[in-house]
């Protein structure tokens, strides 16, 4: 059961990843990239990470990706590119992936990290996160919420500015 | 062989990311389209974060998805302020292609 959840999974994440690169609209780079997000976050749940699933849907494929298609509308992008993306490179980087895949398969044993199965692993449930988060880490936590403050008002900044000056 | 295939270990995880990775790498590499760009660059985040998270797993560690925590958050205002400077670009040049931006070459 596992095996097919991951397999079916991982294959859908790929072919996801593969059309974010391969599609020409930008609009439809973003709905795959918005599926493989989703893709993610249930392979996430496969991995007992609830709060890190939760997160990346309304995060990623959430807030980041409406962002992503708010700008998409607003620059007006439709026409796509109009110079062609050469199909040699994307082959030659499928065949890397390929080759990175079987590589790390192949190392993860020999190197001793791979145990054979997962299953007694733990639960990232939000309480058990929470309890890591606000115990161990309560001042980069502190930092990330200055960090997104100053984002907030970098981006604002940057884009009012040009408009003040004309 | 049925064995690799049923069951999933930190290895299989560790091979899904990679190659999750080098999609995602390759996509910034061929893609000229800015916002492209920046997408492919946050497929290589999410690839990285799977990989701390099938540690975590693995390791019986928190500390793993806790960084995840950290990731996604740094990355969302990373999203902010890069797709800002792609409408300050489009302003300025009227494109987002990158080959357009060559004002730092030579």
């Amino acid at each position: 059961m596992d095996g097919i959840l991951f397999w079916t999974l991982g294959g859908l994440l790929l072919a996801f990843s593969v059309s974010v690169v391969a599609s020409r609209n930008p609009v439809h780079c973003a709905g795959s990239m918005i599926a493989a997000f989703l893709v993610t976050a249930a392979l996430y749940v496969t991995l007992d990470a609830y709060l890190i699933a939760i997160l990346q849907v309304l995060v990623y494929a959430g807030a980041v990706m409406v962002l992503f298609l708010f700008v998409i509308m607003l620059l007006d992008l439709r026409a796509g590119e109009t110079r062609r993306v050469g199909w040699a490179p994307l082959g030659i980087a499928g065949a890397v992936a390929v080759l990175a895949a079987i590589a790390v398969r192949g190392i993860g044993p020999a190197l001793g990290l791979a145990p054979a199965s997962l299953a007694d692993g733990i639960e990232g449930t939000t309480e058990a996160l929470a309890s890591t988060l606000f115990t161990d880490y309560v001042v980069p936590f502190e930092i990330v919420s200055v960090l997104l403050l100053g984002a907030i008002l970098g981006a604002v900044v940057l884009a009012a500015r040009e408009d003040e000056a004309s | 062989m049925t064995d690799l295939i049923a069951q999933v270990g930190l290895g299989h995880w560790l091979g899904l990311s990679a190659a999750s990775f080098a999609v995602g790498l390759a996509g910034v590499l061929i893609r000229r389209n800015v916002i492209v760009v920046l997408m492919c660059l946050e497929l290589m985040l999410n690839a990285v974060n799977m990989t701390l998270v099938a540690f975590s797993r693995a390791q019986g560690d928190l500390h793993g998805q806790v960084a995840v925590f950290f990731s996604i958050a740094v990355a969302a205002a990373e999203v902010a302020v890069g797709l800002v400077i792609v409408i300050l670009l489009h302003r300025r040049r009227r494109s987002v292609e990158t080959d357009d931006f060559r004002s730092l070459r030579n």
